[in-house]
């Protein structure tokens, strides 16, 4: 299913390692009263791998996320996920929501199971398959409790337990950690490189955070401002098999945030 | 409540009340307001007969009836119109219109469709309760936010799974305020209805009551429908306080 898209020719500048499993064709997106926010976004999103969308605020990196999603038309254009068109949203897709979207009125058990219990999964099966990973997000323990009780981090983690319960193969997060305050954003962004880690899937990550982009991502794809165009795509290639606190330190992690502070500040006059 | 420069307790202006009550009750105007105590010991006098009985369980069942008619078709219709443009569109103007309709005058009508019974007495509470039930499950549904509603459709909600595990919810908090709304509108249904057909339940009460010129007895009935209303208001109030957390959660 995925081989197919092999003969189709990578974007200008993408050195594209593995097949993509998510290509974006041409997206171009108006917003009904003549907002225009993407003005032919042509990408391929190799399986596997994290790759970021960073971009300044406002240039669209949400809609493309959302039409990627298939919670938005497109004006024009085609998305493709395991070679097929996005008409609306699949079961291969799972969506981390920048305000977490969690049900105030669901304990976190069901919430994390939300997705599975959309799809008929009896009761105790979903449970089982939610109380793990809410262990693997760091939240044990705290399976009974409501959103209200929680900081805003551990909703999130709440979030993103719910995104992998579902088992899609391309997870799709949109500035998971802008509502989130610092210290509790570094140890999540460690966290997180854990979890990629030890799950096989594709994530799409949306940040305009340049250090957070660096720090998480094979892959950035730099947009430029609104309408959005794609400008360059940057692959860090840290060593994270060590320290999570050591990349922030590792020469190449700080060369490619300079690096991208440079191709960045000629849309900032 | 603060009188002259003193906080006051609520209590207190209700025993004012109740002292002025029962002077007036002493004069001549006695005739048409009987003193409190009076009425308060007719109320002790009335409650236990089993026409007293009996006209409170078919007020009752025809009050609980009619709310749940309300309830069931206003909650769902209001949601509908908060998701759909067109129903919004198609509704909303009767939905002002019923909302603000002088509707004791409409009861005549229902009287002559479904007679002089029970019906009556439900399709009227219905009438009065379920506008502004339909109302507030519509702003309910409105406010809910974007990205709930995003989170459903990307886990796969069919519109069923959506408007049952999301929209019901999320909304619950402005419902139920339409629902307590709509209950004390529906306390004036049950009373004017009951009135107007004045064969059934309360109704015969007030209309043997009121001929033969009973005043004690007839404000000692008003009495115990103010304080069932009252203590209605108080239930559901509370009830709403139960899932305020999650209102102010939801930003
Ligand atoms: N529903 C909408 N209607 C009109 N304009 C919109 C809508 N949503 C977003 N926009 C506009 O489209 C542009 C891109 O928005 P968005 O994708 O949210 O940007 P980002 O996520 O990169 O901050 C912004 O200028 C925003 O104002
Ligand atoms: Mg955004």
């Amino acid at each position: 299913m995925i081989a197919s898209l092999a003969n189709v020719a990578p974007h200008p500048g993408t050195a594209a390692q593995g097949s993509a499993i998510v290509s974006v064709r041409n997206i171009k997106k108006t917003y009904p009263g003549g907002v225009e926010a993407l003005s032919g976004i042509t990408l391929d999103f190799p399986e596997g791998q994290l790759t970021t969308l960073l971009g300044p605020s406002g240039c669209g990196k949400t809609t493309l996320l959302k039409i990627i999603a298939g919670l938005l038309p497109a004006t024009s254009g085609e998305v493709l996920v395991g070679g097929r068109t996005v008409t609306g949203p699949g079961p291969e897709r799972s969506f981390v929501f920048q305000d977490f979207a969690l049900m105030p009125w669901a304990s976190v058990l069901r919430n994390v199971a939300f997705g599975l219990e959309l799809r008929g999964v009896r009761k105790s099966e979903r449970e089982a398959i939610a109380v793990g990973h809410i262990a693997k997000v760091g939240l044990k323990g705290f399976e009974y409790k409501y959103p209200h009780e929680l900081s805003g981090g551990m909703r999130q983690r709440v979030g993103l337990a719910r995104a992998l319960a579902v088992d899609s193969a391309v997870i799709m997060m949109d500035e998971p950690f802008s509502a989130v305050d610092e210290q509790t954003r570094r140890k999540f962004q460690e966290d997180l490189l854990g979890l990629i880690a030890n799950e096989k899937k594709t994530f799409l990550f949306v940040t305009h955070s340049i250090e957070e982009a660096v720090y998480v991502s094979d892959r950035i794809v730099l947009l430029s401002r609104r309408p959005s165009r794609v400008s360059t795509i940057i692959e860090p290639k840290l060593d994270r098999s060590g320290d999570p606190e050591g990349i922030r330190r590792d020469p190449a992690y700080l060369d490619a945030v300079e690096g991208i502070w440079q191709s960045l500040k000629k849309y900032l006059d | 409540m603060t009188m002259f420069g003193y906080r006051l307790p609520m209590m207190t202006s209700l025993i004012l009340w109740a002292v002025l009550w029962e002077l007036v009750g002493h004069t001549e105007a006695g005739f048409i307001l009987p003193p409190l105590s009076k009425i308060v010991m007719r109320m002790g006098e009335i409650l236990p007969t089993p026409s007293f009985a009996e006209a409170l369980l078919i007020t009752g069942r025809s009050f609980l009836t009619g709310v749940g008619i309300a309830v069931l078709a206003g909650v769902p219709i209001g949601i509908l119109m908060g998701r759909s443009i067109i129903a919004d569109r198609l509704l909303l103007p009767w939905v002002n219109l019923f909302l603000s309709a002088p509707l004791s005058a409409l009861v005549p009508v229902i009287m002559v469709l479904f007679g002089l019974g029970e019906a009556t007495i439900i399709l009227t509470v219905t009438l009065f309760a379920i506008w502004i039930i339909v109302l507030n499950a519509r702003v309910g549904v409105r406010s809910i936010s974007p990205s709930l509603v995003e989170m459903a459709q990307s886990f796969g909600a069919s519109r069923w799974q959506a408007f049952s595990k999301v929209y019901v919810w999320a909304a619950l908090p402005e419902i139920l305020a339409g629902v307590r709304l709509g209950v004390i509108r529906a306390v004036k249904g049950v009373v004017i209805g009951q009135l107007l057909v004045s064969v059934v339940g309360f109704g015969t009460l007030f209309e043997i009551y009121s001929s033969h010129f009973l005043m004690e007895h007839f404000w000692a009935l008003l009495l115990v429908l103010f304080a069932f209303a009252f203590a209605l208001n108080e239930g559901m109030a509370w009830l709403e306080r139960k899932v305020q957390y999650y209102a102010a959660s939801r930003a």
